[in-house]
């Protein structure tokens, strides 16, 4: 096993806020590696740390067996980052700032175009627009071309299709398959839970806190057992109803229903016959599938 | 029984030069229904929003908001609705009490409901301590219960939603949704905008536009059901996949 990115015990402090609490987990060479938590979490801290833009106050982290503070410079080589915020410059074209991020790391456009183009490929046709008059999604691609065209070993995304649609999120995720075919090793933030799934594997941050890391579906094992979906016509008033029961741990809203959680007296039927002498006749309960928002809820609340 | 319309649009159109951002919309919102204005980036979402707010005159077409016309009323319909969104909401640097005093002074209330409104609101929200605190310091969990609060503060028949929960976690994001639905459970209708489509699902409607043009409208239900598809995500990719503007 070739760890691509090894981070142990890394902690970051702002006065008197701590952003990453003792943070450790590995990133296998080749992997597409999601890193999924709310605004707030800590992920862009640690994209900062590994980027080598920050030092850390506590721990270690090594890309290819890099420390990301003693061989920074090495480091800086190996990835391409980019950054929550679109950072190229404006003013210039799109094959400009191409132009200037291969100069910077001294490769040619044309000896490493086979590895953007995929990305690329919609941008060709308009290489003299200022990168300032792109739109959203247009920006995005050109900022993951130009952290592409040095050929990195590792991608560092920082929250790449936030505010993004829905359409576009999709496109940019089936890109980052395409380039993890290339062998590239990708490490991915997202606040989206819904883009959990299009990773191999994932970890899950709040507050500074790392709180699981495995495949998705390895993560939400288990969590069907006693988990129901509850639906009636007055939402509101079931949710209520339904946290006064005694055979009921959690309910929360979940889209369309109710999310419910039983302990081992949960009885659907009798629970709907329970609802229906409280006036709610129209309550239908039935087993639910879990998923990383429901594990989130499970183990934040 | 005939449903009360609190949101009436036929044919509203804006036109920027020759740019036709939002093109003949039509679409009616009940009282106490929660309706989720979907579309890709750049579809006219926004600027047809500027125009129910009463914040923009259609090029054509009419329609009312809260009773008001959105064209010889506009005035009146800013006073009358409620408005939120994720970017901006409550002022950071004013404390609690502040922002909703600012705010109830905004929307024309007197000292006296401005008094009575606050009582009710630490109450009701639990926020009684926080009262002095700036709103920067309080958990952002707290920030959207007051920023639905202070924009529903002058029981407006209708609150407009511009992605109001962004990026926040699973946890307060459906703490927030308890609190739409009590407010349609209470009559008030909510129209909420978002890119999170698995909380389209929440919605008792939903739209979708593409393009300047509403090309989806329906229950959640119904249009899995029309498009044979187990997700809104799907029904969105399905319907917005030929979108031709981008943002």
């Amino acid at each position: 096993m070739t760890l691509a990115i090894d981070i142990s015990g890394i902690t970051k402090r702002y006065g008197s806020i701590t952003a990453l609490d003792d943070v450790s987990f590995s990133v296998e060479k080749g992997e597409l590696f999601g890193l999924i938590g709310p605004d707030g979490a800590g992920k862009s801290s640690l994209y900062r740390i590994l980027a080598t833009l920050m030092s850390p106050d506590g721990g270690t982290a090594t890309l290819r067996g890099l420390d990301v503070v003693k061989d920074y410079a090495r480091v800086r080589t190996l990835i391409g980052y980019m950054p929550e915020r679109f950072s190229l410059y404006q003013d210039l074209t799109v094959a400009e700032n191409l132009r200037f991020f291969a100069s910077l790391f001294g490769v040619s456009i044309k000896e490493n175009y086979d590895i953007i183009a995929p990305v690329f490929a919609q941008l060709e046709h308009f290489p003299n627009r200022k990168a300032g008059a792109l739109s959203g999604g247009m920006k995005q691609k050109l900022a993951l071309s130009c952290a592409l065209i040095h050929r990195p070993d590792i991608l560092l995304l920082d929250e790449p299709t936030t505010g993004v649609d829905a359409v576009s999120r999709s496109e940019f995720w089936d890109m980052l398959s395409q380039l993890r075919e290339k062998g590239i090793t990708i490490l991915v933030s997202t606040s989206y839970m819904d883009e959990a799934t299009r990773c191999e594997k994932i970890a899950l941050i709040n507050k500074g806190k790392i709180f699981g890391v495995n495949t998705p579906s390895g993560l939400v094992a288990g969590l069907d057992e006693n988990l129901y979906n509850a639906s009636s016509s007055h939402m509101f008033e079931l949710l209520n109803q339904l946290r006064s029961l005694p055979e009921v741990e959690q309910c929360y809203t979940f889209g369309a229903t109710l999310h419910v959680v039983g302990n081992k007296d949960f009885n659907p039927m009798h629970v709907v016959e329970k609802l229906r002498l409280e006036g709610l006749t129209d309550v239908r309960i039935y087993p639910a599938k879990g998923d990383i928002e429901d594990l989130f809820i499970k183990l934040t609340q | 029984m005939v449903t009360e319309k609190v949101i009436s649009v036929t044919d509203l159109t804006k036109r920027f030069g020759s740019f036709t951002a939002v093109d003949h919309i039509s679409f009616d919102v009940a009282k106490g229904e929660i309706f989720g204005f979907l579309g890709a980036n750049g579809a006219g979402k926004t600027t047809a929003m500027r125009m129910l707010c009463g914040l923009s005159i259609p090029t054509a077409g009419d329609g009312t908001v809260a009773g008001f016309d959105i064209i010889s009323q506009a005035e009146s319909i800013k006073r009358n609705i409620g408005y939120m969104s994720q970017k901006f909401s409550l002022y950071s640097s004013l404390t609690v009490e502040e922002n909703i005093n600012l705010f109830s002074t905004i929307y024309g209330m007197t000292s006296l409901q401005i008094m009575d409104a606050s009582e009710r609101l630490f109450n009701e929200l639990g926020m009684d301590a926080m009262r002095r605190s700036y709103v920067k310091d309080i958990p952002v969990g707290w920030q959207q219960k007051l920023a639905f609060a202070v924009a529903t503060i002058h029981r407006p028949k209708v609150v407009f939603l511009d992605e109001p929960t962004g990026g926040v976690d699973p946890v307060t994001r459906r703490k927030f949704w308890e609190l739409i639905y009590k407010a349609s459970s209470e009559g008030m209708t909510v129209f909420v905008t978002t890119h999170y489509l698995d909380e389209a699902e929440y919605c008792n409607r939903i739209s979708i536009m593409v393009d300047g043009k509403i090309s989806a409208l329906d229950s959640p239900s119904a249009l899995k059901e029309k498009y044979h598809v187990e997700t809104i995500d799907e029904v969105f990719r399905i319907v917005a996949k030929n979108a031709k503007r981008g943002d």
